[in-house]
Formats: structure tokens, C-alpha cells, sequence
């Protein structure tokens, strides 16, 4: 029994990881580029949330798509202030772009919310299941983010797979020179990836703090580091490999506090993460692409 | 005169440069006109550096992303500062100090090169990630290492102070997250400026030795470079163990220059493996004085910006983002070109000024 | 090649910045203050915390609550008929941050120190206030690195020793608990700090220790799996030395798990009761040992707490009141020492070593506070209890 209720707080943790993984792994498929601001998006994504079901009183529904509308709009600036200008120019200036939007972010977040951290109410208001006689508890929390998790994924490889945009932004991510030679707008299929993947950040923002309730201008950067690697441990750039490598990392987090040690936890979620890409150099999913001579 | 080549006479001027600004920090130090603030930077500026140039060697010659340098200075601060504490009585100060330095680089390159063993077989990201672990394994299990002494030798626990079952007079030397506090203050500027010189010295003859063309003859193209029968693993072992080793001089220098060493997110984690990339990449990837030149703006930024409050890391985030498109965003590279605002050109135009003068 | 050249000028323009840098920055005339002196003979009170970071809610506090103590002081004429001026310098937490700032501080002028927030970043400075003779009083920060040989350090709050030896006493005293479990934050001196000292003194009181589960500053967004635990090994009451932002996440998971045993806080939960849309309900039964209550009904409190949510907004916490009495403290040391602005340093410093361990003060976080000659100050942490959203004393 105490097994199975590791299991389930794991998948639980997994399942935030996860929702934020498909952030991260949408942008670097299409932009191969490591968005270390993601993390910082759904901060801004959960204070949206906050405003609008605590100061405003509205609706948890409503309330998610108004934050999902500002951080698509938040994230389309972004994009165009500080990515755009470097479409050219080598991968790691993006990234260290993405660490000065990923400061800026937070430090406006301090000016505008203040230190203080709030409480924040979770979406849900769905106590759950209780299993085995109430040995067993799953939250509802925790089956809403498994839920929502496993429609974006249906939907986001939909969308890839049949949709005109989607099927640019493959090509994107495949060859951009040969894409832009297809007549597809290889900028604008960019600006795309990243306005959805910021919508996405709001979603998961209200996820990850309704199951784990402070919020503070710095609540999005460590789960926004976990999420990436949960990526790369599924194979970056893949949609579905997000989900696997989100979940994996919950469940061995948490088995890991659970049956090792609580103080050596971080430490031992990094050394499996190293022996599975020792094992597997790509991720679970990722594709093996054989360099060309 | 023998006629030197473009790099080295690159390196001769920034050493010359560092001299001089060396000269002059000292002079201004001992007239009493440098602030306490300016010559209590001098030494970290220094470490960072030092960190920065490792880690430029790793990033611009081998061509591989580390997010992990963080932990390999991390490495060589904690066994430094540990050495240092734990012998404080018994070896006298300077043979002490040397040899906290060796044991802090020495290890250093020992996880760099364990590290590398595994890690160079993955590329791109991937390897990117996985340094990230290490360095936050290292962090996470120096933050739960307790060691003690007594009469009976050293005592090691990964649990906590009583674990240690010590003699009544057992000293706690590292005290789990608390760290190692009061580790004697031996780096001086001296020192730091030497130690950076001679960094330089090394990468800059370790980039255009054999071993170093062959390294970048790998970042370029492995293949080809396989196929001419170059020991790939090797290379790249030596890169990245060199690159560490000096990544940990820097972690000496930094742990002998404060009283309380604590490994945190902020100074041994991701988030210091990350800045210091920062200062890489702004000073450009594969230029070593341009590494140095970076960490001392960017260090001095945040400091200088003291006077906003609560607004300086604020203000901080949006030069970092302007400086980062204004050095390499192609359309503002452009702009520079046509309105003789390139470097070249503005240090062109310094130049025809001095030969007027 | 025009990476090459870029790179070069990069470095000309940027090593002239630096020289550029170095002049603007000579003299004291650079730093904000927050009093305007004006050329007028002021003390020189400086103040060092995380304003920004992940801990930013402390050094906020902290810097608010002096603002409001100075301001009064100011208002009623001083101290020994000087005004003070405050500057206070962000850490972001960081050891050498601190160090910085404190450099920062001693180009400004400062005569004496009033901080730093965090334990860690405390021992690094008190190092440097040790050397320089410069007179330190530590809000919060309560390991015991802070004051160990350095004669000049004192604290407000109580130290890790005294927190940790004080609740296994409590418990054991009172017989809340038979076996304990505890969830600490192994990467915060601090939490470890408190920690060790309770698991010392629970094995000389009898109390039994039935799981030790830790959490570190990147891993506490799930706490279910250290919960779980201590509920599997029976544990019946839970000690949590850590800062009430975690605390609250605890509580509400304790809570969805049905698991609830006695929950200890030591003095970092404080603060609990002012997060925003935090369910108290959640908090009902809580012990926590803290010196001071903003709900409290005495006058002193009243008139702080009311400036502090007119001036800041939001609820002042037990730093922002350990904070506030330090302004006082060293006004009632200064005047009971007969000092004036124009003491050097080292005389100051000396002066207000043997004049503080005369000072018998009354403040918002305690009554008859001493202090001994090992900078420890000698109120004695005192449990509380929370009912119906508030703390009730429980002595």
C-alpha cells in the first residue's frame, strides 16, 4: 500500500513536470532553443490566476483563459523583442537572451506582486478519489493535471501532425534553409511555437500551484529547470517522450525520498537521469540522427 | 625580433593590460583612493575569471555546452578550503596555502576528467544537461557531508553532526549546509593576478599546441577528424580535465578570500554554472581576454548599480539583454557596419585620435 | 575576424567603463540614503538582506521595519541629539553578495551594522565587521557561526542552539509528543542548524525520533513523500524548523493526506498567519515559538504594525519586529554609552560591546532583554499556539 501511494504522489509531481516538459520541448524542437525563461513564463501564468480568481473574483475557467491570453501576448513581446533580433546568430545567444528575459521576468514580478509569497487556490475544486477505504488518496489536483497533460500532448501531436502550421513548423524543425525555399514563413512559424508554448506555460502555472500552493516570484525557476531536464530525459524535442520523461522524473523522485534517502534526493534524480542518457545518449524517445559525413 | 603571430601578440597585450590595471588598483589602494567596495571585488573578479576562461576553453575549443562549472569550482573550494582549515595548526601558512592550491585544482581535474569519461560520449544539450546534474549532485552532497576531527583521525557522515560520533574535543570541520567557516584568508590580489596570468598562459598555449589544434580540428568536424586518425577521446579528455582543473583554481581563490563557505544555488549551483557562461559567451565564445573582460563588467555591474535598490537586478536584466543583442544580433551588427560604429571601426577611430595626439 | 576585432573593442570599451567606474565610485557620494544629511553630522546606521532572491521576503522586512524605527527616532530628535541616516544594501542571500554590500556600506561611511538577514551570509560578514572593529547587530540571523569569536556580533533573535534545545524541553515538558518526526531543509544553515540541536537534546530528554526526513531549497514543492513517511513510522508529532512560506505547503499537504499529528514551528513560521489567501483553518493548532505576535493588543505593537501596513502594505513578520527593536537597542546602548557621531569606528564599536550587556530592553519581541558577553541575547524563545487565526500564548 505504501508503495502504491508513492506511486500515485509521484505521477502526481510527474504529471506538473510533464506539463511544463511540453513547453520546453515544443519551443527547442522548432527553435532549438533552450527557452530558460518557460519556467518564469508560468510564474507570471499562476500570478494571472491568482489576480483574477482572489482580487477579481472571477471563475477558475475564466480565469485560466484570461492568463492563458496575457501570457500568449507576453510571450509574442518576447519573442519579438528579445529572440527575434538573434534568429541568425549562434544558439547560445539565445540562451543567455532567454537568462536576461528569465532576470528581467522575475525581478518584475518582485516589483509588481511584491516578496511576500501568497497562497495560491487551487483550480480544482474536485477533492478526489479515495481508494481502498481511504488508504488510498489521489487528489483531484493530481487527476486533472494527468488529464490535462494527456489532452495538450493528443492535441499538440494533432495539431503538428495535420494542420498547415503544424506541418511548417516540422518542416522548421527539420531543415529551416529548405523550409523557407517551400515558401513557408520559417519567422512567423517561430513566433508561433513560441506563442503557444507561452499559452501552455499559463495552464501549467495553474496547475503546478494548485497541487503545490506558494507562489513567489521565484516559484517557476527550479520546477522550470526540473521540466527541462524531465525533456531531456524524454528526448527533447519530442511531444510525447515530454510526458514519459515528466512522469519518470516524479516517480523517481519521489522514490527516491521514499526508499533511499530525503537528503540525497536531488542527487540521485540527476545520477539516473546520467546513467539512462549514458544508456540512451538521446532520451527516451528522442531520434538517434547518424551524423552525415 | 622574432615575428609573433596575431594570437600571441593578443595575448601579450591583455596580459600588459592586466599588468597595468594591476599596477594601478594596487597604486590606488595603497594612496587610499579605491573604495573598500572595488578592492573587496578584487579577488573574486579574479576567481570568476578564472572560472570563465575554464570554462571558454571547454565551450569555444571543444565545442561542448557545460552547465556544470559551477560544481568543479565548487569542488576545488570545499577540498581547498577544507585542507587549509583542517591543517590551520600544523603546516605553516605558505607551504599551506600552495598546497591547498594543488589539492583544489587536483581534484578539480580528477571529477573533470571522471565527469568527462562518460559525459563526452553524449553531444549538444544532452551533454549540456548532464554537466548540469553533476554539478548539482556535488552540490546536493556537500551540503549533507559532515566532517570532523579529534585525536582519532577524521570522522565523515552524510547524515548530520551527531552521526559523526567525535571525541568530546572533535573540531567540526565541514558542517553540512553550514559549510566551512572560518578558513584562513590567504588570496590576495597577488596572488589572483598571478594565477589569472598564468591561466591565460596555459590556455593560450594549450589552444595552439598539438593537442589543441587537434581539439579544434575535432569541434569542427569529428568525423574527418576521426578519419585522419586522431585519438578523439583523448583529446577531448584533456580539454575538459584541463578546463576543470582550472575552474577549481578558481574555486580556491574564492574560498580563501571568504570567512563562511556555504554551496548554494547562487554560488555553486546551476544558477552560477549559467552566469558564468554569461560572461563566456558576452566576451566571446574562444577568446580568453574577452572571458576576463566580461566577468569584470558584469561583476562590477550589479555593485555599481547599488544606488536603484530594489530596482538594480531589474535594470541588471535589461542590459544584459541589450548588451546580448547588441553584440550579436545580426541586424544590429549590420546597423553598426553601416554607421562606422563596429568595433573595428571604433577602435580604429581611438587609434588615428592617440597617433594625433 | 569581425568576431575577433569585435571582441578587442569589446574589451577596450568595456576596460574603460571599468576605470570610468572606479572614479564615479571613490568617494560615498554614490550611495542612496535614505535620509537626506546634507552635510549635517548623522549616525551612519547601515543595514545588509536580501531585497531581492528567493529570500527577498525577509530582507524586505527587515529593511522596512528599520526605515519606520529610524524615522521615528529621527522624528523625536535622534540619538543624543544626531539624527540617523539608514543605507541599506542587498545580498540576494550570497555570502559574497553580503560582503559586497558591506563594502558597499563602509565607502558610505557606515558606523554600525545592523544585519545581515541570513545565517550564512551573517558568518562571512561578521568576519569582516571583526577585523574592522565595526559594531554588528544581527536581526535574524541565529546560528551560532555568526557570534563565535567575534566579540562586536550580537543578535535580537535566538540562536540555533537555544531554538532547538528550547522545543525538545518544550515538547518534552509538556508531554505534546512521544514520537517525533522532523522535516528539515538540509541545504539552509539555518533549518540544518536548528535541527541538529533539537536531535541533541531530544536523545537527553527522552524524546524518541522515529523520522528524519529533509528537504533541500531545489526540491520543496512536494513535501507528500517526507510526510508520508513520518506518518508511516507512527509519528505523532512533527517538528518543522523552517520558513513559514514552506510551511505552508506542508500544512495543506498534511492536510489533504489526512495525516494530523502536533505540528512544531520554530521561529521561521511566523509570518504563516500573513500569507496571502493562505486557509488558516489549516494552521489551527500549530506551535510555534516566536517573541512576537502582530495581532498583539500592546500599543508598541499596534503603532508598528499600523505604520508597517500604511507605509509597505502587508503584515509585518517576526524579522521586520526583531528588526525594529534593533534601531532602539542601539539607541538605548548609545545613550546609556554617551556617544557622539564624531567617535571613530573602533571607538563606537568597543563602547557599545560593554554598554550592550548593560541594556535591560522592552520591546515588541520581548521583555528584560540582555545580553551576554557572547552576543546571545537572553529572552527565552516562548511557545505559542495558533486558535481561531490568531496566536494564543500558551504558558
Amino acid at each position: 500500500m505504501g508503495f502504491l501511494t508513492y506511486l500515485i504522489n509521484g505521477l502526481s509531481l510527474g504529471s506538473v513536470y510533464a506539463l511544463i516538459a511540453l513547453g520546453y520541448t515544443m519551443v527547442y524542437g522548432i527553435a532549438k532553443m533552450l527557452n530558460f525563461a518557460h519556467g518564469d513564463v508560468i510564474m507570471l501564468g499562476a500570478y494571472l490566476v491568482f489576480m483574477c480568481m482572489s482580487n477579481s473574483g472571477l471563475s477558475a475557467v475564466l480565469s485560466i483563459i484570461i492568463a492563458i491570453v496575457c501570457c500568449t501576448a507576453i510571450g509574442i513581446i518576447i519573442e519579438k523583442i528579445a529572440y527575434k533580433p538573434l534568429r541568425r546568430a549562434t544558439n547560445l545567444a539565445v540562451l543567455i537572451t532567454a537568462i536576461g528575459v528569465s532576470y528581467f521576468l522575475q525581478n518584475m514580478a518582485l516589483m509588481i506582486f511584491g516578496s511576500n509569497p501568497v497562497s495560491f487556490t487551487s483550480v480544482v475544486s474536485w477533492p478526489g478519489l479515495s481508494l481502498a477505504g481511504g488508504q488510498l488518496k489521489i487528489t483531484g489536483n493530481a487527476i486533472v493535471t494527468i488529464i490535462t497533460c494527456l489532452i495538450i500532448m493528443f492535441a499538440l501531436m494533432w495539431f503538428v501532425k495535420n494542420t498547415k502550421p503544424g506541418q511548417a513548423m516540422r518542416a522548421v524543425s527539420e531543415d529551416k534553409d529548405a523550409a523557407t525555399l517551400m515558401g513557408i514563413n520559417v519567422n512567423a512559424t517561430i513566433s508561433l511555437t513560441f506563442a503557444i508554448g507561452s499559452g501552455l506555460a499559463a495552464i501549467a502555472g495553474a496547475l503546478l500551484c494548485s497541487s503545490y500552493p506558494s507562489l513567489n516570484p521565484y516559484t517557476g525557476s527550479m520546477p522550470g529547470i526540473k521540466a527541462f531536464t524531465a525533456a531531456v530525459f524524454g528526448g527533447i524535442g519530442s511531444i510525447p517522450g515530454a510526458l514519459i520523461g515528466g512522469l519518470l522524473l516524479g516517480v523517481i523522485e519521489i522514490l527516491a525520498k521514499a526508499y533511499i534517502s530525503s537528503q540525497l534526493a536531488d542527487a540521485i534524480v540527476f545520477a539516473v537521469l546520467i546513467i539512462v542518457l549514458l544508456v540512451k545518449p538521446t532520451g527516451i524517445l528522442g531520434k538517434q540522427i547518424k551524423e552525415k559525413v | 625580433m622574432k615575428k609573433l603571430n596575431g594570437s600571441t601578440k593578443n595575448l601579450i597585450s591583455s596580459i600588459a593590460i592586466i599588468v597595468v590595471l594591476y599596477l594601478v588598483m594596487n597604486g590606488m589602494q595603497a594612496t587610499g583612493n579605491l573604495s573598500s567596495l572595488m578592492s573587496g571585488l578584487l579577488v573574486p573578479v579574479c576567481a570568476y575569471s578564472l572560472v570563465a576562461i575554464g570554462l571558454n576553453l571547454c565551450v569555444g575549443y571543444l565545442g561542448e555546452l557545460s552547465l556544470g562549472h559551477a560544481g568543479f569550482m565548487c569542488v576545488g573550494a570545499f577540498t581547498s578550503a577544507f585542507f587549509s582549515k583542517a591543517f590551520q595548526n600544523e603546516i605553516p601558512d605558505v607551504p599551506r596555502f600552495i598546497l591547498a592550491l594543488l589539492i583544489g585544482t587536483f581534484f578539480a581535474a580528477l571529477f573533470g576528467f571522471l565527469i568527462a569519461i562518460p559525459v563526452l560520449r553524449l553531444s549538444g544539450d544532452y551533454l549540456a544537461i548532464v554537466t548540469l546534474a553533476f554539478g548539482e549532485i556535488i552540490k546536493n552532497v556537500i551540503n549533507v557531508l559532515y566532517v570532523g576531527k579529534d585525536v582519532n583521525g577524521f570522522h565523515f557522515s552524510l547524515k548530520d553532526m551527531m552521526s559523526l560520533n567525535m571525541d568530546f574535543d572533535g573540531v567540526v570541520i565541514v558542517n553540512g549546509a553550514q559549510g566551512i567557516t572560518g578558513t584562513p584568508r590567504q588570496s590576495t590580489f597577488t596572488i589572483a593576478v598571478v594565477l589569472l596570468i598564468l591561466a591565460l598562459i596555459i590556455t593560450h598555449n594549450f589552444v595552439n599546441s598539438r593537442t589543441g589544434r587537434a581539439v579544434k580540428a575535432i569541434r569542427d568536424n569529428q568525423i574527418a577528424a576521426e578519419t585522419v586518425g586522431l585519438p578523439i577521446t583523448k583529446y577531448k579528455l584533456t580539454a575538459f580535465t584541463i578546463s576543470a582543473a582550472i575552474a577549481g583554481v578558481g574555486g580556491v581563490i574564492y574560498a580563501h578570500n571568504i570567512n563562511s563557505l556555504t554551496a548554494t544555488t547562487n554560488n555553486f549551483g546551476y544558477n552560477m554554472s549559467i552566469m558564468i557562461l554569461v560572461y563566456v559567451v558576452l566576451g566571446g565564445i574562444g577568446n580568453f581576454s574577452g572571458s576576463v573582460v566580461a566577468t569584470v563588467v558584469l561583476t562590477m555591474l550589479p555593485e555599481m548599480l547599488r544606488g536603484l535598490s530594489t530596482y538594480r537586478m531589474l535594470i541588471y536584466s535589461i542590459v544584459l539583454i541589450g548588451l546580448m543583442l547588441f553584440n550579436w544580433a545580426p541586424g544590429i551588427l549590420k546597423f553598426r557596419e553601416e554607421h562606422g560604429l563596429t568595433t573595428k571601426q571604433l577602435v580604429g577611430r581611438f587609434k588615428k585620435n592617440k597617433e594625433v595626439q | 575576424m569581425k568576431k575577433k576585432f569585435l571582441s578587442v573593442g569589446l574589451c577596450a570599451t568595456m576596460v574603460a567603463s571599468l576605470f570610468a567606474g572606479c572614479g564615479a565610485d571613490n568617494g560615498a557620494a554614490t550611495s542612496p540614503e535614505t535620509v537626506e544629511t546634507s552635510g549635517e553630522l548623522t549616525w551612519r546606521i547601515g543595514g545588509i538582506g536580501p531585497i531581492t532572491g528567493g529570500a527577498a521576503q525577509y530582507g524586505q522586512g527587515v529593511m522596512n521595519a528599520i526605515q519606520i524605527a529610524v524615522d521615528e527616532v529621527n522624528a523625536e530628535g535622534g540619538i543624543n541629539g544626531y539624527k540617523v541616516s539608514f543605507n541599506f544594501q542587498d545580498d540576494e542571500a550570497d555570502n559574497q553578495k553580503a560582503v559586497n554590500a558591506y563594502n558597499t556600506l563602509k565607502d558610505w561611511g557606515m558606523q554600525i551594522l545592523e544585519g545581515t538577514v541570513t545565517s550564512g551570509a551573517c558568518a562571512a560578514v561578521s568576519a569582516e565587521t571583526y577585523n574592522d572593529r565595526i559594531f554588528q547587530l544581527t536581526p535574524s540571523a541565529s546560528s551560532t557561526s555568526v557570534t563565535e569569536g567575534n566579540d562586536n556580533t550580537f543578535q535580537i533573535c535566538f540562536s540555533d542552539p537555544n531554538q532547538g534545545t528550547v522545543s525538545a524541553d518544550y515538547i518534552a515538558d509538556n508531554g505534546l509528543g512521544t514520537k517525533i518526526g522532523i522535516i528539515y531543509d538540509s541545504s539552509d544553515p539555518y533549518s540544518s542548524g536548528v535541527y541538529q540541536n533539537f536531535a541533541k537534546e531530544a536523545a537527553n530528554v527522552g524524546l524518541e525520533i522515529v523520522a528524519t526526513e529533509a528537504f533541500t531549497s531545489d526540491n520543496k514543492t512536494d513535501f507528500s513523500t517526507q510526510l508520508q513517511k513520518c506518518k508511516d513510522a507512527g509519528a505523532d508529532l512533527l517538528f518543522l524548523p523552517f520558513y513559514y512560506q514552506e510551511g505552508s505547503v506542508v500544512l495543506k499537504q498534511a492536510h489533504d493526506m489526512s495525516y494530523a499529528p502536533v505540528m512544531f514551528g520554530v521561529d521561521g513560521f511566523d509570518g504563516l498567519l500573513g500569507v496571502k489567501d493562505f486557509d488558516v483553518s489549516l494552521a489551527e493548532g500549530v506551535y510555534l515559538l516566536t517573541p512576537f505576535a502582530a495581532d498583539a493588543e500592546d500599543d508598541a505593537t499596534k503603532n508598528f504594525v499600523t505604520k508597517y501596513e500604511e507605509q509597505f502594505g502587508g503584515t509585518p513578520n517576526q524579522f521586520a519586529a526583531d528588526a525594529y527593536d534593533g534601531v532602539y537597542i542601539l539607541k538605548e546602548a548609545l545613550e546609556s554609552a554617551g556617544l557622539t557621531p564624531e567617535a571613530s569606528n573602533e571607538e563606537i564599536c568597543d563602547a557599545l560591546i560593554a554598554a550592550i550587556q548593560k541594556v535591560n530592553y522592552n520591546g515588541l519581541t520581548g521583555e528584560g532583554m540582555t545580553w551576554n558577553d557572547q552576543g546571545e541575547v537572553s529572552k527565552s524563545p516562548k511557545a505559542v499556539i495558533i486558535q481561531n487565526g490568531g496566536y494564543v500564548s500558551v504558558e
